[in-house]
């Protein structure tokens, strides 16, 4: 194994702890919110789609990548979005 | 754009992530949580599309604008009650947008093929994300009616599954160790996605607040797996964030229906399996009128309004919203009890009643609920069955020890219900036949409304 893989594997292993802590404790009321909006991070695939996709290296990983950026863009756009408009609509008494 | 200046946007990126999540814990951060989100993925898109390598804009350009478009189009058109259907379908976008980048590097690693390690995060990714597709599609399928609700079983599926399962494994090991199985992948992408399909078939539509939780976990853990095959640490590290959320959410869920993961993913229940379930009871209930029950709430000075999916399903949430007006304006103390599993998805009755205008401050969880429970004159249950049945609490009843909440603890229960008939799990519900416990047999957004007109006219 790469140490650029162990790295990853730091990253991986800390930013779980980091995700487990912060959104444990937030309440019902948002958790469909909150699952919006963590699935439009999820559409960070955008960043590896564009640097495969622009890099010209060939038709087939040009197509597929390209694909991905488009599935990518409509998963990060759609999800905050969304999300932005559910929370418009809480509100207190 | 130096390399290092990339990596320094990626870092602001990745605070902004979390720091966004953070915020979306509190109903008054959450907007700008979500903000703060949205501006770490414009920062981490605008800086790679100035990096050097990008050469071609075309494609870029293409699928961004389309993808903008459509997502733009998707989040505004959208109806609340269709929520988990719009996120399954998220789901299966970034599943996909996974694999396929996954696969995009496979192809472009040339005919050598990648090192171990890439080559084992490329299968990972491939494996993953298309699991997520065809189970999002699924999931999709069931919540929308265009899939059957009920679980879809065939013989040895457990074990074909299994055998599926280890064989992919064994296909994405393969892949790893030997870059010359390249050609491997399409069989890898294809059984995942056959996978996907027979993971999530047999589970009934009843537990689907489980399976899109569950899958957009999935979402995100092939997120962080195109990360390590890329070797971009912003996407391991934003996957293995939505990763967490994902587990905790179906975690969430499980424990709202006191069942284990592997029984909601292998147990083939819920959601009408084909028996009838018991006939109705003829123990003796007490049927009331709108106009009876509307003096009950009239002279109550705290009320309880428990609102399950046949509330949603009819449409009722404004009506139940104009009920708590009319009440409130008599200086009755309202609120609302959510059950976890209330919605189609964590959350998502929640966001029903924030649609039809109901403050979040008068959403009450589980427990916050059962302990106002014996200090409240009357509950009004509408739509609701299991998730009110005391026969949780009989060590003997199939429900056992499911989190309940607790109405026959309040002095008087209103059960709003179009007939007796048992709830999805076909268990008979013994609140019905309580001597507190009043029947008003209607549809719920009639009965509602009724309701409010007579107590408006006390």
């Amino acid at each position: 194994m790469t140490g650029e893989w162990i790295l990853g594997l730091y990253v991986f292993v800390l930013a779980s702890l980091v995700g487990f802590e912060i959104i444990r404790k937030v309440p019902p009321t948002l958790h469909t919110p909150l699952m919006s909006g963590a699935n439009a991070i999820s559409g960070i695939t955008l960043v590896g789609a564009v640097l495969v996709a622009g890099s010209g290296q060939g038709t087939m990983a040009t197509v597929l990548a390209g694909l991905a950026l488009f599935l990518a863009t409509v998963n990060v756009v759609g999800g905050f979005l969304v999300t932005d408009r559910m929370l418009r609509m809480f509100r207190k008494r | 754009m130096p390399p290092f200046a990339q990596d320094l946007v990626y870092i602001a990126s990745a605070v902004l992530f979390v720091w966004g999540l953070k915020r979306l814990g509190h109903p008054e951060t959450a907007r700008s949580g979500n903000g703060l989100a949205a501006l770490g993925m414009l920062l981490a898109a605008a800086v790679t599309l100035l990096d050097r390598g990008v050469v071609s804009w075309t494609v870029l350009l293409v699928a961004l604008v389309a993808g903008t478009l459509v997502g733009t189009l998707l989040a505004r058109s959208i109806r609340m009650t269709a929520m988990p259907q719009l996120v399954g379908t998220f789901n299966a976008l970034g599943g996909g947008a996974s694999a396929l980048l996954a696969a995009a590097e496979l192809v472009a690693s040339g005919p050598n093929g990648p090192s171990t390690g890439v080559g084992l995060a490329i299968a990972l990714g491939i494996l993953v994300g298309s699991v997520t597709v065809t189970g999002s599609v699924v999931a999709v399928g069931k919540l929308q009616g265009f899939m059957p609700s009920r679980p879809v079983t065939w013989p040895l599926q457990r074990s074909a599954s299994a055998l599926l399962a280890v064989t992919l494994a064994g296909t994405a090991i393969a892949l790893a160790l030997l870059p010359e199985v390249g050609p491997l992948a399409p069989a890898l992408a294809a059984g995942a996605l056959l996978l996907g399909l027979a993971l999530v078939l047999p589970i009934g539509g009843a537990d689907m607040p489980v399976v899109i939780s569950l899958l957009n976990a999935y979402s995100g853990l092939a997120a962080s797996a195109a990360g390590f095959a890329i070797g971009n640490p912003l996407l391991v590290l934003a996957g293995a964030l939505v990763g967490a959320a994902g587990l905790i959410l179906t975690h969430h869920m499980c424990r709202g229906m006191n069942r284990s993961l592997a029984n909601v993913a292998f147990g083939a229940f819920g959601a009408g399996d084909g028996t009838p379930g018991p006939a109705e009871s003829d123990a003796p209930v007490r049927r009331t009128t709108a106009e009876e029950a509307a003096l009950l709430l009239g002279y109550a000075s705290s009320v309880i309004i428990v609102p399950g999916y046949g509330l949603a399903a009819a449409q009722a949430q404004h009506e139940a919203r104009k009920l708590m007006d009319v009440l409130v304006d008599r200086g009755i103390t309202v609120n609302f009890a959510i059950h976890p599993v209330a919605g189609r998805m964590p959350g998502h009755m929640n966001v029903l009643l924030a649609e039809a205008d109901v403050p979040y401050d008068r959403l009450l969880d589980l427990e916050d609920a059962n302990a106002r429970m014996p200090r409240t004159d009357v509950v009004v249950v509408v739509g609701a069955n299991d998730v009110v049945n005391p026969s949780a609490r009989d060590p003997e009843s199939t429900i056992a020890g499911m989190p309940i909440l607790e109405v026959d603890r309040a002095a008087n229960t209103l059960v709003v219900k179009r007939s007796l008939s048992p709830g999805f799990a076909g268990i008979p519900n013994p609140l019905f036949h309580l001597e507190s416990t009043l029947m008003l047999l209607d549809d719920a957004g009639a009965a509602l409304s009724a309701l409010a007109r007579e107590v408006r006219e006390l």
